[in-house]
C-alpha cells in the first residue's frame, strides 16, 4: 500500500483510499476535500453533478476521522467520497430526477441506498446529472443540460447514468450509484471506461428510488476497478421489508469473487444475437480479443443462441412505457414538486395537465403517451400482453443457455461514445444503444460491464457485458477480477489511467 | 398496426393529463408511428399458449408485523409541498365549470 503522502489522492481507488484512512495515513476529512476540490476545478466542463453538498459531505468525513480517533471499528469504505444519481432520494438535499417538474424539490427521507451508504462512512459528495427520470443512453435528455465525456468532451458519457460514470471517469469521485432498468449503468460505465454492475432484480431495495419502471429498475455500483465495484455492491445489497421485491436471501460474496478472479475450467456462452449488424467494427475487435483473452485464461467458451432476443429492444419499449405511463401519474403538482396554472380559475385536472406539460421534456412525454397507448382498450392484447409473452420468451432464452454455460458475455454497447447532439431528435438510434443490455432487465438477471480496450477506429472505451444467472452475482466479479488482472498485466495500468487530462 | 394521427395524440394528451401544444402534437404524431412501427415486430411471435411475464421474479404477497411504525414528519412533508394550508395540502377547484 504505501504512504499516500505526495499522491495525488483523486487518483486512488476506493480500497487504497480506505485502507490509507483506517490506517491514519490520510484523514477523511483530506480525502473528501481532495474531491470537492477536483470537482471545482473539472466539473464546470464535465457537469457530472446537479448539486454538490460540500458541507455535509465534510461533516461525515470529520465524523469517519473522529470515530477513527475514538478507535471505532470503520466499514470496508469508510471516509471513501461517492457520487449518488440524482434519482435517490437523500433527506434534505434536493433530488431533480434530471427534471424540472422535481427542481427544488428536498425529500423528506432517505433511500434504502443512502441508509446503507450512511451506515458504512461513505460521503456522499453529491447528486449526478441523469436522463429525465432515467429516460435516455446519453444524459442529453437532462432538463439541467448534457454531461460530458471525460474522454472526449464533445460526447457522451452515456446515460442515463451519464453523471455517475463521468464523475468516476473525471476522478471526482472513485464511487457512484447507478440504476438500471434498460442498461443504464452498464453502458455509460462502457463509453467512459469504468465498471459498472447491475444486480439480480431484487439484489438491492428500490425504497427511495424514483420508479421508473418497477419491475426492471435495479440501483447497483460503479467504480474504476472491480474489487471497488465489489465492495460497494457489498455495503448496498440485501434484503429491505419496505421493497416487496427485494429479495430475502444472502448477498452472494461478491468481494471474495472480486479478491479471487479466476475463470479456468468455467464455460462462457458468447450470445450469438448480440453481434453483427450495428456492431462497430472497433468494438466487434476488442470483444473478440477478449474472448480470446479468457480462452487463454482458461475459460471454455462457446457460442449460444437466444433467438428471442431480437425481439428484446420491441418488447422493453412497450413494458417500460407502460409501467412509466404509470409511475409518473404520481407527478400531478399536488404533494410536491412542481404546480403551474394553479391561478384560482383552472380546475385541479387542468392545472395537472398544465403541471405536466411545463415540467416533463419531450422524451418523458412521449414514453408517457407510448405507455399510454400501449395499455389502453383495444390495443392492450396486442402490445402490452404480447409484450409480456416475449418477455418470458426471453427469460427461457436465458434459462436454456444458462443450462450450458456459467455466464455469458457479449459487448455492453453496439458502439463507443457517439457526439452530443448526434442521436437526441432520433428516438429509434437512441434506444438501440440498450440493444444488448435490455434482455438482461427483462429477465431480471446480473450484469457488469468491464472495460476490454479502445476502439482502433476513434481511441474511445470498449465494454465486455458479463451476464450471471439470477443471484449468482459473484460470478460476474469472479470473471471480471480475471480480465482485468489479465489487461492490467498487458498494459500496465488500468485502461481509465489513458483518458487524457482535464 | 395503425397510423398514430394528430387526434389520436391530442386524445392520448387528455388521457395522460399533458397539455400538449400544437406542434407537440405534430411531433410527437409523427415519432410515435415511428416508434409503433418498430416495435410491432413483436407480433411476428406465435406466443397465443406462452403466459406472461410481468416481473422477473416471482412475487408473493408478503405481510409485516403489525407494529407501528413512525411516518413521515408532518413539517417535513408541507415543505415540500406546493402549496400548504391551514396543516393541509391547497389544491385547486375539483369540479369543472359545466
Amino acid at each position: 500500500m504505501g504512504d499516500l503522502m505526495g499522491h495525488d489522492l483523486t487518483r486512488q481507488s476506493a480500497s487504497t483510499l480506505a485502507d490509507a484512512i483506517s490506517q491514519g495515513e490520510v484523514s477523511a476529512e483530506e480525502v473528501t476535500k481532495a474531491h470537492l476540490e477536483r470537482i471545482a476545478e473539472v466539473d464546470p466542463r464535465v457537469h457530472a453533478f446537479l448539486y454538490v453538498d460540500s458541507d455535509d459531505a465534510l461533516a461525515a468525513a470529520k465524523g469517519v476521522d473522529a470515530k477513527r480517533a475514538r478507535g471505532d471499528r470503520l466499514g470496508a469504505l469508510a471516509g471513501v467520497p461517492l457520487a449518488l444519481k440524482d434519482i435517490l432520494t437523500m433527506k434534505g438535499v434536493p433530488t431533480t430526477c434530471g427534471s424540472k417538474i422535481l427542481e427544488g424539490w428536498r425529500p423528506p427521507y432517505d433511500s434504502h441506498v443512502v441508509e446503507r451508504l450512511r451506515t458504512s462512512d461513505i460521503v456522499i459528495l453529491g447528486k449526478t446529472n441523469m436522463d429525465e427520470f432515467a429516460m435516455g443512453s446519453s444524459t442529453e435528455h437532462s432538463a439541467y443540460g448534457p454531461t460530458r465525456n471525460p474522454w472526449d468532451l464533445e460526447r457522451i458519457p452515456g446515460g442515463s447514468g451519464g453523471g455517475s460514470s463521468a464523475a468516476i471517469a473525471a476522478f471526482e469521485a472513485p464511487l457512484a450509484i447507478g440504476t438500471d432498468t434498460g442498461g443504464s449503468i452498464r453502458q455509460p460505465a462502457a463509453v467512459t471506461g469504468t465498471v459498472g454492475v447491475k444486480p439480480t432484480y431484487g439484489g438491492v431495495s428500490r425504497y427511495g428510488l424514483v420508479a421508473l419502471a418497477s419491475s426492471l429498475d435495479q440501483a447497483g455500483p460503479c467504480a474504476r476497478n472491480v474489487l471497488d465495484t465489489a465492495l460497494l455492491h457489498a455495503a448496498i445489497a440485501g434484503h429491505d421489508p419496505r421493497d416487496s421485491t427485494s429479495i430475502n436471501a444472502a448477498v452472494p460474496d461478491v468481494v471474495g469473487a472480486a479478491l479471487n478472479g479466476d475463470v479456468r475450467g468455467m464455460r462462457i456462452g458468447l450470445v450469438r444475437e448480440l453481434s453483427g449488424a450495428g456492431y462497430q467494427a472497433g468494438v466487434e475487435q476488442r470483444f473478440r480479443e477478449a474472448v480470446e483473452l479468457l480462452e487463454g485464461l482458461g475459460a471454455e467458451v462457446i457460442e449460444v443462441s437466444c433467438p428471442h432476443f431480437e425481439y428484446a429492444l420491441g418488447a422493453y419499449y412497450l413494458i417500460l412505457p407502460s409501467e412509466a405511463s404509470s409511475n409518473l401519474a404520481r407527478f400531478d403538482g399536488m404533494r410536491y414538486g412542481l404546480r403551474a396554472g394553479d391561478d384560482g380559475s383552472h380546475s385541479v385536472e387542468e392545472v395537472m395537465a398544465i403541471t405536466r406539460e411545463a415540467g416533463f421534456g419531450p422524451e418523458v412525454k412521449r414514453r408517457i403517451m407510448l405507455g399510454t397507448y400501449a395499455l389502453s382498450s383495444g390495443y392492450y392484447d396486442a402490445y402490452y400482453g404480447q409484450a409480456q409473452k416475449i418477455r418470458t420468451l426471453i427469460t427461457r432464452d436465458f434459462d436454456a443457455a444458462f443450462t450450458q454455460v456459467d455466464v455469458l458475455i457479449s459487448p455492453t454497447a453496439p458502439t463507443t461514445a457517439f457526439k452530443i447532439g448526434e442521436k437526441v431528435d432520433d428516438p429509434i438510434a437512441m434506444y438501440l444503444n440498450d440493444v444488448a443490455t435490455i434482455p438482461v432487465n427483462l429477465a431480471g438477471n446480473a450484469a457488469m460491464s468491464l472495460p476490454i480496450g479502445l476502439a482502433p477506429e476513434d481511441g474511445l472505451p470498449v465494454g465486455l457485458q458479463i451476464i450471471a444467472p439470477p443471484m449468482t452475482d459473484d460470478r460476474l466479479y469472479r470473471v471480471g477480477s480475471a480480465v482485468e488482472s489479465a489487461l492490467v498485466d498487458k498494459w500496465g495500468q488500468l485502461l481509465i489511467e489513458e483518458a487524457p487530462a482535464l | 398496426m395503425s397510423a398514430i394521427t394528430r387526434a389520436d395524440v391530442e386524445h392520448l394528451g387528455r388521457l395522460a393529463r399533458l397539455n400538449l401544444t400544437p406542434e407537440e402534437i405534430d411531433n410527437f404524431a409523427g415519432q410515435l408511428d415511428v416508434i409503433l412501427a418498430s416495435v410491432a415486430r413483436i407480433s411476428e411471435v406465435a406466443a397465443h399458449d406462452i403466459p406472461p411475464t410481468s416481473h422477473p421474479i416471482p412475487v408473493e404477497n408478503v405481510y409485516r408485523e403489525d407494529v407501528v411504525r413512525p411516518g413521515l414528519l408532518r413539517a417535513d412533508v408541507a415543505a415540500g409541498a406546493p402549496a400548504w394550508e391551514d396543516d393541509r395540502f391547497r389544491v385547486p377547484r375539483i369540479l369543472g365549470e359545466a
